[in-house]
């Protein structure tokens, strides 16, 4: 075969999971993944089938990668925090250790590093930020300033863990209902910050009316955004094209792949509003 | 020792195995290149190409149901320019087979498709795409229609001389398949699709709308199975000599075997796809290892097997 460059780090795999731990209102699990570990990057996610065999949910889900450790006692693996909200993700949350599942991955886009030392913002929202924290050990590594900004309704649903505030110069903390950090929206608090840290790259993971806001305020100051997309897919490997976010386009609007051309995309590339999308289609 | 012939014929074309992608479950067959060789499938069956670049809908355009999914894709594509500059170079350099699904709006769009194919060379077939659910306007649902479906195969021929074989494909949401078959069968086509997904709709009880944003879809997965089955069954029995590419929710060799034992010369996967990337790669060689049980030294004694003696 020819080289070709879609998915072209993916493997399909039986992952062991090997730890399962309630973190909040969200589960961390730790999946046994070997050489996978070592080509996945901040950014990416995984493809896992749900409910067993004779299952009928028949499509995978996907899950941002939230750590991948290349070299552990257990060789290598990947983490991810899910939230068990619908009944493919509480299927996986209620895996046993041992417990084995097919997974597909690493897929789609990573954060795109900056080549020098940069002040980088990196802004969550609800375990959106799960990501976040192993691209703030790299962008700590390559001597940038990072200051973390997460936010979700309510104390409970901030994704926080320890050992991810360490590559952190600050965090700043934003709930909907003030039971924690800054009262209100997270959006609400991003121009002072901005302001007040100097920053010069945008990085963002979230439901897509935060990426919208930040992806609006990023344009006003000038500042590169970089985002990680959520849209329903079914293939998660770019065959299937249900997942497909608009981008701009001189023909007036383009439809990309959330999975192959994303997760991680241009901000300023988005067409963020339904209904400019609409009129154009 | 497994001494199977697996090979199988539509028109004039030989494949070396009966399992080919359904069109738009494998894009243009790179995607799933990573995770098998695509040589290994009888045919790789593009997703249905267009005269111009096309955006296709917007989202959702996907809806999981019980053992199925509704997709509104609206024939999303780079238009048959791009696709013949890149995507068809590639497969024939890898030497993948390739079956060329076309759609059109109007009777004259199918007809430049076709003679845009004409020239190039690898192809092994065309399927005609005349039966998308996922179009604004159902007249434009030519494979509801025998009229429609007459008029567009015949621009098909007119245009695509030579040898190559079409294939129509037949939607399953029509009062008698049987009589569209024959229709499409007279017009001359070498082959039958059967089945296009059925036209659906899924309403999201927490905003009380519509879940997709072209409000209906086309349903895909295990849950249209039976429907497939009944389908190619159906016109099988009209129609024996007429080979016949089968699917609907086949996700394992077993589920293959039934259309095949229906009348299908080779079945195409589709949904199974997006759950697994290796899909068509296992249920080939669980239906090489189920025929070879049940006794078969060649593919093409089960095919339609279920009619003998019935």
């Amino acid at each position: 075969m020819s080289t070709q460059k879609i998915n072209k780090s993916a493997m399909q795999m039986q992952a062991e999971v090997i730890s399962n731990k309630k973190a909040g209102p969200y589960n961390h699990i730790v999946f046994a993944v070997g050489e996978m570990a070592a080509n996945s990057r901040p950014g990416n996610f995984v493809a896992i089938s749900i409910g067993g065999e004779a299952s009928s949910l028949i499509l995978r889900r996907a899950f941002a990668i939230y750590r991948a450790t290349d070299k552990g006692v257990m060789g290598g693996s990947i983490e991810l925090v899910i939230a068990p909200y619908g009944q493919g993700s509480k299927w996986l949350c209620s895996r046993d250790v041992g417990d084995f599942v097919d997974l597909v991955g690493p897929l789609g886009t990573s954060f795109g590093i900056p080549t020098t030392s940069a002040n980088t913002m990196l802004i969550g929202g609800g375990y959106g930020s799960a990501p976040l924290f192993a691209l703030a050990e790299v962008l700590k590594n390559r001597g940038c300033r990072v200051d973390m900004v997460l936010g979700a309704s309510t104390a409970s649903k901030i994704y926080a863990p320890l050992e991810g505030k360490r590559s952190v110069s600050s965090l700043t903390l934003t709930t909907d209902d003030g039971s924690t950090g800054l009262h209100g929206q997270i959006s609400e608090a991003i121009p002072r910050l901005l302001r007040e840290f100097g920053t010069e790259v945008i990085y963002s993971c979230g439901p897509m009316g935060m990426l919208a806001a930040v992806a609006k305020i990023a344009d006003e100051f000038d500042i590169a955004h970089q985002c990680a997309v959520e849209e329903e897919m079914a293939c998660g490997i770019g065959v299937c094209m249900t997942c497909v976010v608009p981008i701009k386009d001189p023909s007036g609007v383009k439809m990309v792949r959330a999975c192959i051309d994303g997760p991680v995309m241009d901000g300023s590339q988005i067409i963020w509003d339904k209904k400019d999308v609409l009129d154009q289609l | 020792m497994s001494t199977l012939d697996f090979s199988t014929k539509i028109g004039s074309k030989r494949f070396n195995n009966p399992i080919f992608t359904a069109s738009g479950c494998a894009s243009s067959g790179q995607e799933l290149a990573q995770f098998f060789p695509l040589t290994e499938l009888g045919a790789i069956v593009t997703k249905s190409i267009m005269t111009k670049p096309r955006t296709g809908r917007a989202t959702p355009r996907m809806a999981e149901t019980p053992s199925g999914m509704l997709n509104s894709i609206g024939l999303q594509g780079p238009g048959i320019d791009a696709f013949l500059e890149k995507d068809i170079p590639w497969l024939v350099e890898n030497k993948v087979k390739v079956i060329v699904s076309i759609a059109g709006e109007t009777v004259d769009e199918y007809g430049v498709l076709a003679r845009r194919l004409r020239a190039v060379a690898g192809i092994s077939a065309v399927e005609v795409n005349i039966s998308c659910p996922n179009v604004e306007n159902r007249g434009q649902v030519f494979a509801c229609h025998p009229e429609s479906a007459i008029a567009v195969i015949e621009a098909v021929r007119r245009n695509i001389g030579g040898e190559l074989p079409i294939v129509a494909k037949l939607s399953p949401d029509v009062t008698d398949i049987v009589a569209i078959a024959s229709s499409v069968i007279n017009a001359g086509v070498d082959g039958l699709a059967l089945i296009n997904t059925l036209l659906g709709m899924v309403i999201d009880t927490n905003t009380m709308k519509p879940k997709l944003a072209g409000k209906t879809g086309g349903l895909s997965g295990p849950a249209i199975r039976p429907v497939a089955v009944r389908a190619i069954f159906q016109v099988h029995q009209a129609f024996p000599n007429i080979p016949i590419v089968g699917m609907g929710g086949v996700s394992n060799g077993r589920d293959a075997l039934e259309l095949v034992l229906a009348g299908a010369s080779a079945v195409s996967i589709g949904t199974a796809s997006f759950s697994n990337p290796t899909a068509a790669l296992f249920i080939k060689n669980e239906l090489s290892a189920l025929l070879t049980e049940k006794g078969f030294s060649d593919f093409r004694d089960a095919i339609g097997f279920a009619h003998r003696g019935v």
